[in-house]
């Protein structure tokens, strides 16, 4: 089986290794891609199972109708079965493009390869159920959820070929792009650390960011946190901010209402601090800390310096 | 200015998740329907905001059934002019998108509004399927939208940062937080959502690509491992060596 897997060169991250990892699994793999990776970088991709990888490094890749050509002609190409693509914002903007121009079933936030009957797992309502769903058409186009399957090594080095995408022009313009140095972007963070309400106040968050960075971590808040301006829009994280799966997410100081679980209970671990032995999160967490996040935090900072120093 | 915003239906977010028929629907049973809150608060509310600033006229599309009818009523009460329902049971994105597509493919429309995602199916889809279909510009999660003689100025998130971007109308745009605030309808919108125009269309899709076969629940979670505040070295020596995500 042929399987195209779309990812985005202009940072090739864990989730690309993810989505090649999640092609072979299925059949063998051509990725394609655009931008301006080096061949031998591009080559790497043949350790996670790659055969080919074919670029187009005439356009960048900030316009999704210019992507979607690009994929469309290789998948033709090819004749590619499956597309797969990761289910971050990019492949969010291309993926549903990609199945209109093609006709083919989109599964969008896989987490399993598919079972024997064909059916794919993914999440629902907000993480709080999962959903087996089938591709009716004869192509399959699967984004898949950052952080659900691990990169594994199986090759060695991929050959890399041009490919002309026939993109055209953009339908839009880049005036300007921001991104913060030296912090960690929450979807893609396998660690975080979080506070909300119970820190009373901005000028607080300190014990917060030095646990983060002890930890290696990116910071995140609840909703009303961010909606009184205590902490920047990008770290809300529920139902209605950002969905986060990291391996570990540590919470002080946040109740734990449905809604903000909704966006963490993908989480493979837990850990909240909160002085109420009642408060809701504690049902959903793994290890918990009854006490005052003031005295627990930095605490907590300690505990995790002297590990660091004796590892 | 014509703007169009595609307003669906979402379990309010604090109703408990259950499944009937074998596990293969969801248990409507009890639960309340709301405007899913992305398609609310940032891209009616954002929608509305500029009919204020530059004229013209606001529209909801919703694929439903009458039972949505509620739900695009509470739209209509929070400032859009008039509302259409495509009227058909939608079984996934592609058909929602393909319907929306349909009905707005010569009626001019500059602007298309959608939510971020639904917060039942997160599928994140339907408005980079409306502008593939219509062969449009699309601009995903945008966090600030202004338009200005025709051409829209967009702030939108990228992988670790955001961008501004420009193009040309007619686009369609996927609204986050960050668009507009939330607005509360009052009394008076309340009495004129009742009488405003909702205009029902039958279906023309060509079907769906996919199919929710089952569903599942999540294991339930084992009881949370106190630890004493006292002793942070055993909590960060569970999570070494029990979790392992250290
Ligand atoms: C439609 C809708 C969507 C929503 N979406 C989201 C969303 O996406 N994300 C989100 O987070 N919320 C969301 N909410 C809001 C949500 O319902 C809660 O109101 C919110 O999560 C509460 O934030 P909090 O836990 O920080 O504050 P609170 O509920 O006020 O909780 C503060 C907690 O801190 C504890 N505390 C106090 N002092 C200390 C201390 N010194 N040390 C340790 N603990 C302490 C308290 O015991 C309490 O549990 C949404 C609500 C609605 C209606
Ligand atoms: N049945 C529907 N009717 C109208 N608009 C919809 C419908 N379903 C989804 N949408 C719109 O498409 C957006 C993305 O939905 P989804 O692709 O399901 O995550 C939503 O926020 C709505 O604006």
């Amino acid at each position: 089986m042929s399987v195209l897997v779309y990812i985005n060169s202009e940072k090739i991250a864990k989730n690309s290794f993810e989505a090649v990892t999640y092609g072979k699994k299925i059949g063998s793999v051509t990725v394609i891609t655009n931008g301006n990776a080096t061949d031998e970088d591009l080559a790497e991709l043949g350790k996670y199972g790659a055969d080919k990888v074919l670029v187009d490094r005439n356009f960048e890749g900030t316009d999704s109708q210019q992507v979607t050509r690009l994929v469309a002609k290789a998948a033709n190409s090819l004749g590619a079965s499956t597309i797969v693509f990761s289910n971050d914002l990019v492949g969010k903007a291309i993926a549903p493009r990609l199945a209109v121009r093609l006709k083919a079933g989109l599964v969008a936030g896989a987490t399993q390869v598919p079972d024997e009957e064909g059916k794919i797992k993914v999440n629902v309502f907000s993480g709080k159920a999962y959903g087996y769903v089938k591709v009716e058409s004869t192509i399959q186009i699967i984004s898949l959820l950052p952080n659900s399957i691990q990169p594994e090594e199986t090759g060695q080095k991929a050959t890399v070929e041009n490919f002309d995408g026939e993109v055209g022009t953009a339908g839009l313009t880049v005036k300007a792009t921001k991104k913060p140095e030296g912090s960690i972007p929450l979807p893609e963070a396998e660690l975080v650390v979080s506070a909300g309400r119970g820190l009373k106040g901005p000028e607080n968050w300190g014990i917060v960011e030095e646990l983060a960075e002890t930890l290696g971590a990116a910071t995140a808040c609840s909703r009303p946190v961010s909606d009184i301006g205590w902490r920047p829009h990008h770290e809300h994280v529920g139902q209605t901010g950002v969905a986060i799966r990291p391996n570990l997410y540590i919470a002080a100081g946040i109740s734990g209402a449905i809604q903000h679980l909704a966006g963490v209970n993908g989480s493979k671990v837990i850990v909240v601090i909160n002085t109420d032995a009642e408060a809701p999160f504690f049902k959903a967490a793994d290890y918990g800390v009854v006490g005052d996040a003031f005295e627990v935090l930095p605490r907590l900072n300690e505990a995790f310096k002297k590990f660091k120093a004796s590892n | 200015m014509k703007i169009l915003v595609c307003i669906s239906k979402a379990p309010d977010t604090t109703s408990k998740i259950a499944f009937t028929d074998g596990n293969t629907k969801f248990d409507e049973t009890g639960v309340q329907f709301i405007v899913n809150p992305y398609d609310e608060w940032y891209a009616l509310v954002r929608g509305i905001e500029l009919k204020e600033q530059h004229g013209g006229t606001v529209t909801t599309i919703t694929v439903g059934t009458a039972a949505d009818d509620a739900v695009i009523r509470k739209a209509l009460a929070i400032g859009a002019d008039d509302a259409v329902r495509v009227n058909t049971d939608a079984l996934d994105a592609f058909q929602v998108a393909e319907e929306i597509a349909n009905y707005a493919k010569d009626k001019g429309f500059d602007l298309i509004l959608t939510g971020k995602e639904t917060i039942n199916y997160n599928g994140s889809q339907v408005g980079a399927m409306i502008a593939e279909h219509l062969d449009l510009p699309y601009i995903s999660l945008a966090t600030k939208l202004d338009v200005n003689d025709g051409t829209a100025k967009l702030d939108k998130e990228i992988v670790g940062g955001s961008q501004e971007v420009e193009a040309q109308l007619p686009i369609v745009v996927s609204c986050a937080k960050g668009m507009a605030e939330q607005r509360i309808p009052n009394m008076r919108g309340i009495m004129a959502a009742r009488t405003k125009p909702l205009q029902v269309v039958e279906s023309t899709s060509s079907g769906q690509l996919v199919n929710f076969v089952n569903y599942e629940l999540p294991p339930s979670k084992a009881a949370v491992k106190l630890i004493d505040p006292d002793n942070m070295d055993e909590l960060v020596a569970l999570l070494h060596n029990e979790a392992k995500v250290i």
